[in-house]
């Protein structure tokens, strides 16, 4: 059954098409990436869909309901969270405050609640920092709960943020190049990470990712993106070996070379 | 700080002309003489004398550390060069000064400038030699700190420091205790006629050294001593604490006496509203530089709903008219906050002005001069009572400022670490990730601009019935800017920051009540050297002490990595 559906949706910004007549449909608990050459309209459409971008034509529809028009925030208590292609944590947060802020969407206290310590908000603030050292614990960030977000290394940035987008019980997660910067031994990590994800979390993942190893190796589903428009679908030995998918990487030469060989 | 490149004799030269420069300036705006009529050590040195060594010694110092990272002994060699340039530079002017009339163009450059700044010598060559020397000998001196072990030297500025403050509290001590019995021995024993006396001085000074070398060998016994009790008596130790400070801080009044008791309720009047803006720039990141509006809606609610004046109206008490106040600024911090929800930095900062200004014209206009006074104010705003005791004079508003402060900061330290106070911070940190993590960025930014009001209105309705007439020019931007400027000082974000900040910038400026001419003047310098030296405050919070004297990381390279895929 299909938890996110992408119904012919198309992005202009002005003259310029980003997204153009596109459909995607991504199956529960999947791991689903979207490939293509930069300028290609793959963090458009997450933005799309996360709301920050109002879709020129088409629909969104998660669970069945189209998230079309809705704020951001609100999509994200709907259940899709996000990590970001150049990091954005709060930077002058600490790592346990930045995921306290993931699990906000979860909580409830208010000003009253805040000012007068009700049982209820200390209850809440015990159990959202439990589970705040739990996730962190889960991405395997150990004893960093009260470093700031920016003094952490590289890969464990990359971590953290997924653990703050984790901490807001999504029910998809989009991960916007998680690999991106990483040496070949952090990447085989976050590649098996990934997938432990879906498999013990049970969430469904939107990948966006250049390292064609990561996404062969753990893809179930592959979109190739050219131009704003889907040139090929299919599962990753289906887009290997794709002519089409070739030429837009490649270019034309290499793909004739390509059919070639294959002949 | 970022990284220094090694210091040569062209930075030397650079930073003596500096110092030349800065004591040049600071004689012809005529801090020099008017502060020399201040004796710090009687008959020996005065503040004028002071704030003329103040530059050749604390360049001497920074250069000899910046050119000690290569070559120890350079550094005091530096010093002595940079020195002798400043010595130089104010010989030239005391010259200049001396044989040519420069009064026609700088009022200040009078004779008797000329005096202090060459200590009374009569001929003009050996002024100048003096100058030089002196220039060099100070920056020396500066530079010998470098050297000093890092105990020492901060012993010993701190009891140059106390020596020099407690010189310029003498007046104020004498006003305060001047009736008291006790008082007069002591002030026999440490005063004399103008300044401390040479007993005085020095008792002071060997005390504060004492104290800052013991605390810096042995001031973590006590904490240490009470991380070894157990958790129940820790506990009691620190509700002790509590108490012994509300106790002490109840009875300061008492001790004071009516003048200190006023610079402490206007310094408290600040320290509500600074406590609020916080809220809206420190911990939320909204640029408010119009937040007096609020503090104004807060006064004049208040003065219109008591006051039984010719303008009465309701002649409400003023535990009633209290919440109308609050409640009416928090509207309209609201009401602000719903057309500016769009804005970040700079605009909200340029519309909030505008706010700002609006209401202090509203409030001068004649449109609604019938209902509140125009320029002429609302007058007989009475007193607040609470039974048959009249919160009266400054000994009493006190009380009433002090009971604004303990709870407006009760709320304030409750938000902060609550979930609400995260988003806020959120929100600071990056309003897009914040969103897209689940904040309503409506809802958190109005409550951030409503709270902060709500502080505001508090304040202004102390303020009201403090005075008991208010008018419109004590609604002017320079209080947004003060406020905004006390938070920055002491430490954007801190809630001790803002108690610390209120004392400096509010605080300090009423003990130099003779200076207010230059009140302004050392505003901004206070400010600019701030900003150079300890950018996260005097009092800052924990991560943004952290943030600051972290190398700076490649945030900037991180932002500026394109959007696109």
């Amino acid at each position: 059954m299909a938890i996110l559906e992408v119904i012919n949706v198309t992005k202009q910004f002005g003259g310029l098409t980003a997204v153009s007549d596109l459909s995607i449909s991504i199956a529960d608990k999947a791991i689903y990436s979207v490939i293509g050459p930069n300028g290609a309209g793959k963090t458009t459409l997450f933005n799309c869909a996360t709301g920050f971008y109002r879709v020129t034509s088409g629909d969104i529809v998660l669970d069945g309901d189209s998230l079309v028009g809705l704020r951001p925030d609100v999509i994200a208590r709907r259940g899709i969270s996000r990590t970001y292609q150049n990091i954005r944590l709060f930077q002058n947060l600490t790592a346990v405050e930045n995921v306290l802020v993931g699990h906000h969407p979860r909580m409830s206290a208010g000003w009253f609640g805040a000012v007068f310590n009700t049982p209820h908000t200390r209850q809440e603030e015990k159990e959202a920092l439990g589970k705040a050292r739990e996730l962190l614990q889960f991405v395997g960030l150990n004893g960093v709960d009260k470093e700031l977000a920016k003094n952490l290394p590289y890969g464990a940035q990359r971590r953290l943020e997924i653990a703050r987008a984790l901490a807001s019980e999504p029910k998809l997660l989009f991960l916007d190049e998680p690999t991106a910067g990483m040496n070949p031994s952090e990447t085989s990590g976050m590649t098996e990470f990934i997938k432990q994800l879906r498999d013990t979390l049970g969430i469904t993942i939107l990948l966006i990712e250049h390292d064609m190893r990561v996404v062969m190796q753990i893809s179930d589903l592959i979109s190739v993106l050219d131009y704003g428009k889907k040139i090929a679908e299919g599962t990753p030995d289906e887009i290997r070996n794709n002519p089409r998918v070739i030429e837009a990487y490649l270019g034309r030469g290499a793909a004739t070379q390509h059919e070639a060989q294959a002949a | 700080m970022k990284e220094e490149s090694p210091f040569t004799y062209r930075d030397a030269l650079q930073f003596g002309l500096i110092a030349g420069i800065l004591v040049i300036f600071i004689s012809l705006v005529g801090m020099v003489v008017a502060f020399n009529e201040r004796y710090i050590v009687a008959q020996t040195i005065t503040l004028g004398q002071i704030i003329v060594f103040l530059p050749p010694l604390t360049l001497g110092y920074y250069g000899a550390r910046r050119a000690k990272g290569r070559q120890g002994s350079k550094g005091l060699l530096m010093s002595l060069l940079l020195g002798l340039v400043a010595g130089a530079v104010v010989a030239g002017f005391v010259i200049l000064g001396t044989s040519v009339n420069l009064r026609t163009v700088f009022i200040n450059a009078a004779p008797k400038l000329f005096d202090v700044l060459t200590f009374g010598r009569e001929s003009a060559a050996a002024a100048a030699l003096w100058a030089i020397a002196g220039g060099g000998l100070l920056a020396v001196l500066g530079g010998v700190f470098t050297l000093l072990s890092s105990w020492l030297r901060r012993a010993l500025v701190m009891a140059i420091t106390s020596v020099v403050l407690i010189g310029i509290l003498q007046e104020l001590l004498n006003i305060t205790f001047g009736s008291r019995n006790w008082f007069k021995p002591v002030n026999e024993f440490f005063f004399e006629q103008k300044g401390l006396s040479w007993t005085g001085a020095i008792v002071i000074f060997v005390v504060t050294v004492l104290i800052s070398v013991w605390r810096t060998f042995y001031g973590d016994r006590p904490a240490k001593a009470m991380s070894r009790m157990s958790p129940q008596s820790q506990r009691s130790i620190q509700i002790g604490s509590l108490v012994l400070g509300g106790i002490i801080l109840l009875l300061v009044p008492r001790f004071l006496g009516p003048y200190p008791s006023e610079i402490l309720t206007t310094v408290g009047i600040y320290i509500i509203m600074g406590l609020g803006l916080n809220i809206v720039v420190g911990y939320a990141g909204l640029l408010d530089l119009g937040y007096v509006a609020f503090f104004a809606i807060g006064a004049y609610t208040m003065g219109i709903l008591t006051t039984v004046g010719k303008l009465s109206t309701m002649e409400w008490s003023f535990w009633l008219a209290l919440p109308a106040a609050v409640l009416l600024a928090l509207m309209a911090g609201i009401i602000l906050g719903i057309p500016v929800l769009k804005m970040r930095g700079d605009y909200l900062a340029i519309v909030t002005l505008g706010f700002g200004e609006i209401i202090r014209i509203v409030v001068l206009s004649d449109w609604l001069k019938p209902s509140i006074g125009g320029a002429q104010g609302i007058l007989q705003i009475p007193k607040a009572h609470i039974g048959g005791y009249e919160f009266k004079g400054p000994e009493q508003v006190y009380y009433l400022v002090l009971f604004g402060i303990a709870l407006v900061a009760f709320v304030a330290w409750r938000l902060r670490d609550a979930r609400l106070g995260r988003a806020w911070k959120a929100v600071r940190e990056d309003e897009d990730v914040a969103e897209a993590m689940g904040i309503h960025l409506v809802n958190t930014k109005l409550m951030a601009f409503a709270t902060g009001a709500a502080f505001a209105g508090l304040s202004g309705a102390i303020f009201a019935a403090k005075l008991g007439s208010i008018f419109p020019h004590s609604f002017n931007l320079i209080v947004s800017i003060n406020v905004l400027s006390l938070i920055i000082v002491g430490g954007i974000g801190s809630l001790p920051g803002v108690v610390a900040g209120a004392f400096i910038l509010v605080g300090m400026p009423e003990l130099l009540r003779e200076f207010a001419d230059y009140r302004m003047l050392m505003y901004g310098a206070l400010l600019v050297v701030m900003m150079l030296v300890k950018p996260e405050g005097f009092v800052p919070e924990a991560t943004h002490q952290r943030e600051f004297h972290e190398d700076e990381e490649e945030i900037e390279a991180d932002s500026l990595a394109a959007e696109t895929s």
